[in-house]
């Protein structure tokens, strides 16, 4: 993956325009606006983080018209994105589900948020403890003098 | 033979910045002037011999040199003559060259406008800034040396990427490099403070102004690169939370962070070790986003230089520097006691909600742009972060940011009471319920994400107004708009910035709701409803560009009969790298954008055009530009020219408020 015939590769196939094509719309406006919503959880394989909703490369189109396909032969969103984690494994999904491992990815922001949180509090907690009043250095005793004296 | 001056004067450079390191650092020990004297002559002639290697560099690319490598491969004789400059820095060993003379320009301002710093600090923090150019020379030299010559030069060049022949990417990078090298700055004045073992309100008012400086250059930077996005990608996102962006958005983050808790040192002598901390880390995110774009760790369209050995040399660098100053940081955390006291409800226990939030947001950009590596790393799982779990995870800190902000802004120093502030927020609280309800009512059976979007962004600009007010005092209408303008810059600025990040997260929010997609084949000749506009696909043609082809679509869009503009969407193809790209025609207006993209021709006639009326587009970066504005009005403040004199007695003069 990090040669760079390969990198010039994924740019010729991820870059310009052309996300979903007017040929891959489906007729019912209920069911294409699921297969939109759904194409922006799942990646486009060959390409840097992009979903095929935005993506014109080959397998982009492949992903959306089979999406559609499944869509339009009855299956729940659940079972769609099931189906597509079969077939091309958890890599397609742009969204790690909240289960097993990825639950520390999902969790740890605020579970940060807790202990930042409670550490800030203690410490204040405890530097209000200390409010007695906070000692001059020689320096500024000498200099509160100076300023005293003018 | 320029190049090879250029090449010479880079050589130079190195062993000036080793001077720079060693002989400032030992002097400041030893109470040595002369030798700490040295660290100005040194920071000088360094932004001199990096700025001739640098104009060296320019020089041929602007003369198209073929037998410089670097030339070859980015540029063509054809290629305009802006884009002929800007591929100076559009490719990894020029954007190096950038980046060391931006970090050696910031030394060299350091050395020239840090007259007021005592003499041991400039000296310290000029060789702290020192040894940082020592490791990006020779990082520059060693794998990624510009001036490499071929010795069979070919007749012509291989162009520029195409993608980055356009005006808002020539600005990009400069900018983003300004913010990232920035903090620089603000690592370079940690550790020198580390070192000299004192942290005071003087310290932290020398070391905001270079913090402003580069969060307002990144400001820009990431702006400007998103508003590239925008326009150049061709379906009009603005933000893809791609690893290249996330890397110069967590110093962002941080950098804000930073600003505020030195807020709270000056104010207060309290929150020491935690400035110091953010300080270190921020300049750490920025070498991290070095890392993620030059190493191709993971992959990106940005990473233009997958080179192992050079991400190795990039680690190597982040350990040493990060590792180093945590280490000192370890040992010299205990010495940096707080004097201050405050209240948690107050307006420094504000300022820590709103570190503790800007902190947590980095890390969770941070741990969502890493998990696809830990993951196979750690236990083989191939997987994807994207969009879908930036927007769940990271959304809510900020939605929970935008929530205190007017109130944390408003409460009394010390001590304050949320209920006084609260009262004199009250209309900036229901204006934003109201607008809420009325979005609500107006759309039917879409996301909440438009209407709750629009009332944070309202309670956020209303409270930033509210707060600009208050500081006017007391008295007549007329008599309070009179002083508007004497209120001190600090505080516009402070205003400025708040209401700018408003309006930023409404608009991001408000075009995410409400946008209005077509997707379609259009025959020549024909008129089809987007919105409430029409468009006509009046023709399609070929033009001949300077080292492109291209296939124009003209198009009518009109509203009620009345034309309201005529737009051309392009689809160009670069023959030299081979490469088709996009280029959107959009109809930029107050209220909302139109965006209009041409397809392929259809086998069975007429184009794939797509059409999008994006409300609000434009409001995303105003934001961030009264953001920037903000940041340098701040910046423009009295008492960052004068009191910064006071030295160390500056830390008497802090108002006790």
């Amino acid at each position: 993956m990090r040669g760079a015939a390969c990198l010039l590769a994924l740019w010729l196939t991820a870059l310009p325009a052309a996300a979903v094509e007017p040929d891959e719309v489906l007729a019912d406006p209920a069911l294409e606006a699921r297969a939109r919503e759904l194409s922006r959880d799942l990646r486009c394989v060959v390409c840097r983080s992009e979903n095929i909703d935005d993506s014109d490369s080959g397998i982009a189109r492949d992903l959306r018209v089979l999406l559609r396909e499944r869509l339009v032969a009855g299956d729940s969103n659940a079972e769609v994105m099931d189906f597509m984690v079969a077939r091309y494994g958890e890599y397609v999904l742009l969204n790690p589900p909240a289960r097993g491992a990825n639950l520390v990815l999902w969790l740890a922001g605020p579970a940060l948020l807790l202990l930042g949180g409670g550490g800030a509090v203690v410490y204040l907690r405890r530097r209000r403890g200390t409010e007695a009043v906070a000692a001059l250095t020689p320096e500024e005793e000498h200099r509160l003098d100076e300023i005293l004296r003018k | 033979m320029i190049v090879e001056l250029g090449h010479f004067a880079l050589i130079l450079a190195l062993c000036v910045a080793l001077l720079q390191t060693v002989v400032p650092m030992v002097g400041a020990a030893r109470r040595w002037q002369s030798w700490m004297a040295v660290g100005e002559a040194a920071a000088t002639a360094q932004v001199l011999l990096i700025g001739f290697a640098f104009a060296a560099l320019t020089h041929a690319f602007v003369t198209s040199d073929f037998s410089l490598r670097l030339v070859v491969l980015n540029s063509h004789t054809a290629k305009p003559m802006l884009y002929k400059v800007s591929g100076v820095w559009g490719n990894h060993e020029g954007s190096m060259l950038l980046w060391v003379l931006i970090l050696a320009l910031f030394g060299a301002c350091a050395a020239w406008f840090g007259g007021n710093l005592p003499a041991t600090l400039r000296a310290r923090v000029l060789a702290v800034q020192g040894s940082i150019c020592v490791a990006f020379l020779m990082f520059l030299l060693f794998t990624s040396n510009p001036f490499l010559r071929l010795a069979v030069p070919p007749f012509d060049g291989q162009d520029l990427n195409p993608l980055l022949q356009d005006p808002g990417l020539a600005f990009h990078p400069p900018f983003l490099y300004l913010g990232y090298v920035g903090l620089s700055m603000a690592f370079s004045f940690a550790v020198a403070a580390l070192i000299e073992g004192r942290v005071d309100a003087a310290w932290a008012r020398w070391v905001r102004p270079w913090t402003l400086a580069a969060w307002v250059f990144l400001t820009i930077g990431i702006a400007l690169g998103s508003w590239w996005a925008y326009y150049e990608l061709g379906w009009g996102g603005f933000w893809f939370w791609d690893p290249v962006e996330n890397a110069s958005f967590m110093p962002w983050l941080l950098a804000g962070a930073l600003l505020h808790s030195a807020v709270v040192v000056e104010k207060r002598e309290s929150l020491k070790a935690w400035t110091i901390l953010l300080a270190i880390l921020a300049f750490a995110f920025s070498l991290i986003g070095t890392f993620i774009v030059r190493s191709g760790v993971i992959t990106s369209v940005h990473a233009f230089a997958n080179d192992p050995e050079r991400g190795v040399f990039i680690l190597l660098i982040l350990g040493v520097f990060t590792g180093g100053a945590l280490v000192l940081f370890a040992a010299r955390a205990g010495i940096l006691e707080a004097k201050g006291v405050f209240a948690p409800v107050s307006r420094e226990g504000a300022l820590v909600a709103n570190n503790l939030l800007l902190a947590v947001s980095c890390f969770v950009v941070f741990i969502g742009t890493i998990w696809p590596l830990i993951a196979e790393m750690g236990w083989g799982a191939k997987l994807s972060v994207g969009e879908p779990f930036f927007n769940a995870a990271f959304s809510p800190f900020f939605v929970a940011l935008s929530l205190i902000l007017p109130v944390g802004a408003m409460l009394a120093w010390k001590r304050g009471t949320v209920g006084r502030t609260l009262r004199g927020l009250w209309p900036a609280a229901v204006l934003a319920f109201a607008l809420m309800a009325l979005a609500f009512a107006m759309q039917t059976g879409r996301s909440a994400l438009g209407p709750v979007g629009l009332g944070l962004g309202t309670w956020v600009v209303a409270g930033a107004l509210t707060d600009l007010w208050a500081r006017t005092g007391r008295g007549g209408v007329a008599e309070r708009l009179a002083r508007l303008f004497r209120v001190p810059r600090a505080d516009w600025g402070r205003v400025t910035a708040h209401a700018g990040m408003g309006v930023t997260v409404f608009a991001c929010a408000a075009m995410n709701a409400w946008v209005i997609e077509d997707v379609r084949v259009a025959q020549v000749g024909e008129t089809y409803p987007l919105g409430s506009y029409t468009v006509t696909l009046d023709e399609v043609r070929d033009v001949q560009g300077p080292n492109f082809t291209s296939t124009v679509a003209v198009m009518t869009l009109a509203r009620d009969g009345a034309v309201v503009a005529r737009l051309m969407p392009e689809k160009r193809m670069y023959p030299v790298q081979a490469m088709p790209t996009t280029e959107a025609a959009i109809d930029q207006g107050f209220w909302r954008d139109v965006y209009l993209v041409v397809g392929d021709r259809q086998d069975a006639g007429g184009w794939a055009v797509w059409g999008y009326v994006k409300p609000f587009a434009n409001w995303i970066w105003a934001g961030a530009l009264l953001m920037a504005l903000g940041g340098a009005i701040s910046l423009s403040d009295r008492r960052y020219r004068v009191a910064a004199g006071a030295q160390r007695t500056a830390a008497a003069a802090v108002p006790a408020e």
